[in-house]
């Protein structure tokens, strides 16, 4: 029997592999040598047992052509003014494009001549000539808007990882899905409201001068003048949680957006009420720069998504490029602003398609509860099996127990999370891996009620069993694989254990159990079998 | 030890008629229960919504929580106690489609620990969006149909050695199945069509394990979720893992048994088939039982230690293990016979193999 020392030699080495994996996920602290070369991963342990926070979400690509056609309008503006061509109306229409109206007298020639070289992105459709004027499209190519929903939902998904990163959450798992879909996974936050608002505020930070010109009383009453509009500010007095709403009537152009920010920090009043310090880009600085100092006097609004923030007056030219957000800020408002005006705005505004928070209290529970099931299960089995077959059962349970550093060896080694459902994986597999010794003890007395002797009995069993194990456990795998498919998180978790569990289980029960019997019977030649 | 000293030899095929007819009650009971309930009673994750599940210190009635919470977000709702009663865990649903689950948790938390002066824990906040809900009941449908399929295309060709025929059965389902879904089908219908087809294919083409093997499956399902409607329990994403598992589990089962009734066929070519399936699931009946028993211990403990969070995904497992071996011995193997039809004698038309 020379091939049973190969064989015991593969076993201890499959053992061996599986417990070096799992060292990292049992020790404290790893020694420095064992970094080096050694697996250094713990296992995963899902959002169901370490609590934290799961989200879907959706970018709402739309918004994002929206805000490109709005900004294609603002630009053609003064490329018609400085063409000279004179329009009656242009505007957007949907996410298609823009709709253009020519005055009667112009010329349509120059419009097309400008349209065609400065604009590739359209395509231009000319429609009928009425009285009021003539009537053109611009309509969006369908691959640039494809283009611009793409780089919407990319932009949103780095923009998100900044903000996690900053928001300081270990191991979270950010990545894309089909369908312009962000799924994120924040293990052990602490407020999951917070990473929520973070996570989700689009950011959009623009500075509005205040419309003096026009009144208040009268834009209140529906009487907003053109290019002006209402916007609110909502105070919360921290002391008595009462809310207030003050309106403001402010220009609807945006002196100064968010994008030409470089830093933003948190920084504390004598009083000891923090504010966020921003710093602008050259280019930021001169605007910032140019339009103080034109308005001196005016109030100067800072609207964080068309919510006013404050709106303080402008004493003096401000150079230097820096600006403050005050408000009634608490610490933590105050560096989450700091984070999101950091980190940019998103390029649209995003969607919760679906959330679900774990707290920490109830992964405990679920992680002492699973291990208490598996522990008691285990036990049970291990006893029914060594009464049942006797030595071949201890036997038996020796392979079973194998499992355990097989399963979770696995989980380490391919990097899978365990979860709650995982938990109940492994103690599932194990009680099928009862089901493959159960079939070879079984036959084995099959064969010895037949009258053949210990050594022929043991072969035949293990031989004949094993088409049938092999069959069972490789349907049982593909319902795993079929799962692993459909299931997201905790489901996830279960199929990646029960698949692990049932390979696992067919090594044990048939691979290594039968080098134990292989001793026995074959080197010892003993003439009973005690099953 | 042993469960049966003599090698038994009890008359299970002889039973078929009544086991078809425990099995047909049992059907036709899931599907009245489904009909009347107007549906499974979907969970969160089908269905959509927002549930908070907090847990108090002490009991208070859903009435006290639902005052409790009035003034809040949270005002329209159903509360649920969950899991042991002394536990003090309850459930807030919320019904409004339309709701924002960020901070409910703590919107709750605040209103109950004002109100009823105590510590609230927030246990968990799930909320799924109704089309999140409506594409993971479509996936997971997806997911229970492929799984079944593809266990009927192996078992074909493993028994029967007609990988050809299988693999035509499967491509001319998948055909069947994306027409259907191209046409606008709805997907539970789109289900029972192809397994119908698949039904009437296997029949068709005498790929007779396969065909047994679908129909105890199909049965499993039915019956499991036939017990999750009966006891009231809500179907979500960790029902459709156990319906899963449960499908790989009794198909394990059939396995076993069918193995055992192609040995025979080589080895007992003179007897007739019935005779031969019987002696089959006698032989193996030992462990059928052994296995069913130890799974189902485990499964039990699951039950009992394993806490509210897993309870339903046990409890399907436990009914799924009991169903999965009744109908590995009443149902799988007797529908080989039907198939079989008149002919009872073995050895003509399927030659042992492997």
């Amino acid at each position: 029997m020379k091939s049973l020392s190969w064989r015991a030699g593969i076993s201890a080495a499959l053992i061996v592999i599986a417990f070096v994996f799992l060292v990292p996920s049992v020790t404290q602290e790893l020694p420095a040598w064992w970094s080096g070369v050694l697996p250094k991963d713990k296992i995963h342990l899902g959002l169901d047992l370490q609590g934290g926070v799961h989200l879907i979400l959706e970018v709402e690509v739309k918004k994002a052509v929206e805000s490109y056609l709005e900004r294609v309008v603002e630009d053609l503006k003064p490329d018609l003014r400085k063409s000279k061509i004179r329009v009656l109306d242009l505007k957007r229409r949907g996410i298609d494009g823009i709709e253009i109206t020519l005055a009667p007298d112009q010329e349509a020639k120059d419009l097309e001549t400008l349209l065609g070289t400065n604009y590739p992105s359209f395509k231009l459709e000319t429609g009928v000539r009425d009285e009021k004027g003539k009537a053109y499209f611009l309509s969006l190519l369908e691959q640039e808007r494809t283009q611009i929903y793409k780089m919407a939902a990319d932009q949103a998904l780095e923009t998100i990882r900044n903000r996690v990163d900053q928001f300081g959450v270990t191991e979270p798992d950010i990545r894309p899905q089909a369908g312009y879909r962000i799924l994120i996974q924040l293990p052990g936050v602490k407020d999951p409201k917070r990473a929520i608002d973070l996570i989700g505020k689009t950011a959009r930070l623009e500075f509005k001068l205040v419309d003096e010109e026009n009144s208040l009383e009268d834009a209140l009453k529906g009487n907003v003048p053109a290019g002006s509009e209402i916007l609110q500010e909502t105070a919360v007095d921290r002391k008595t949680g009462r809310k207030t709403t003050v309106p403001y009537l402010l220009k609807k152009r945006s002196a100064l957006t968010g994008e030409s920010i470089t830093d933003a920090r948190v920084e504390l009043e004598r009083m000891g009420e923090p504010y966020v310090s921003l710093s602008f880009d050259s280019r930021g600085a001169r605007v910032f720069e140019r339009i103080t100092g034109d308005n001196v006097g005016k109030r100067l609004a800072i609207v964080l998504d068309d919510k006013v923030y404050s709106a303080p007056v402008i004493r003096d030219k401000i150079s230097g490029g820096k600006a403050q957000i005050t408000g009634a800020f608490s610490m933590d408002d105050a560096k989450d602003l700091a984070i999101v005006l950091r980190a940019g705005a998103l390029p649209a505004p995003v969607k919760i398609l679906e959330e679900r928070t774990v707290g920490p209290s109830l992964g405990k529970d679920s992680i002492d509860q699973g291990f208490t099931s598996m522990v008691i299960g285990l036990s049970i089995i291990l006893i029914l099996v060594a009464i049942y077959y006797r030595l071949s059962g201890i036997i038996a349970d020796v392979v079973l127990l194998l499992n355990i550093p097989f399963i979770l060896g696995g989980l380490a080694l391919f990097g899978a999370t365990l979860t709650l459902p995982g938990i109940a994986g492994v103690i599932l597999s194990i009680a099928m891996s009862v089901d493959a010794n159960v079939l070879i003890y079984e036959r084995i007395r099959e064969e010895l009620r037949l009258g053949k002797p210990a050594r022929a009995a043991m072969e035949a069993g293990f031989a004949r069993a094993f088409v049938t194990i092999f069959d069972s456990n490789l349907t049982t795998v593909i319902a795993g694989l079929v799962l692993l498919q459909f299931g997201t998180g905790p489901v996830r978790g279960f199929a990646v254990t029960l698949i692990i569990g049932l390979v696992s289980n067919v090594l044990t029960a048939v691979f290594m159990a039968r080098i134990v019997f292989d001793y026995l019977y074959v080197i010892k030649r003993w003439k009973t079998i005690s099953i | 030890m042993e469960i049966f000293k003599t090698q038994l030899n009890l008359d299970f095929v002889g039973k078929r008629y009544i086991a078809f007819a425990i099995s047909g009650i049992c059907i036709l009971a899931t599907v009245v229960l489904l009909v009347v309930r107007g549906g499974p009673n979907y969970g969160v994750d089908f269905a959509g919504g927002v549930v908070v599940q907090v847990k108090l210190e002490k009991k208070h009635s859903p009435a006290e929580i639902r005052d409790a919470l009035k003034g809040t977000e949270l005002e329209d709702t159903i509360i649920q106690e969950f899991g042991e009663k002394t536990a003090f865990e309850y459930l807030i649903r919320v019904t409004n489609p339309d709701i924002r689950a960020a901070g409910l948790g703590d919107k709750a938390q605040q209103a109950l620990s004002a109100k009823l002066g105590e510590k609230v824990d927030i246990r968990q906040v799930e909320m799924v969006g109704p089309q999140v809900g409506e594409e993971l009941r479509k996936k997971a449908l997806y997911a229970i149909f492929y799984a079944m399929l593809m266990m009927a295309v192996y078992i074909s060709g493993r028994f029967e050695q007609k990988w050809l025929m299988s693999a035509i059965m499967a491509g001319s389902l998948i055909a069947a199945a994306s027409f259907a879904a191209i046409v606008g089908v709805g997907v539970l219908w789109l289900i029972f069509i192809a397994l119908g087809v698949s039904i009437a294919l296997c029949w068709f083409m005498k790929l007779k394990y396969a065909m047994g093997a679908i129909v105890s499956l199909m049965h499993d399902v039915f019956v499991v979720i036939g017990a999750f409607a009966l006891t009231d329990r809500e179907v979500s994403l960790s029902t459709v893992a156990a319906l899963l598992t449960i499908v790989g589990y009794s198909l394990n089962d059939n396995i076993v048994v069918f193995d055992r009734i192609r040995e025979n066929l080589g080895r007992l070519r003179k007897r007739p088939f019935v005779e031969i399936i019987n002696v089959s699931i006698n032989e193996t009946l030992s462990r059928t039982i052994l296995t069913g028993t130890t799974t189902m211990i485990v499964l039990v403990v699951l039950l009992v230690f394993g806490g509210p969070v897993i309870h339903d995904f046990a409890f399907g497992l436990f009914v799924g293990i009991i169903t999965g071996t009744y109908s590995s011995i009443f149902v799988a193997s007797p529908i080989l016979l039907l198939s079989e039809g008149k002919t009872l004698q073995a050895g003509k038309n399927s030659k042992p193999q492997g």
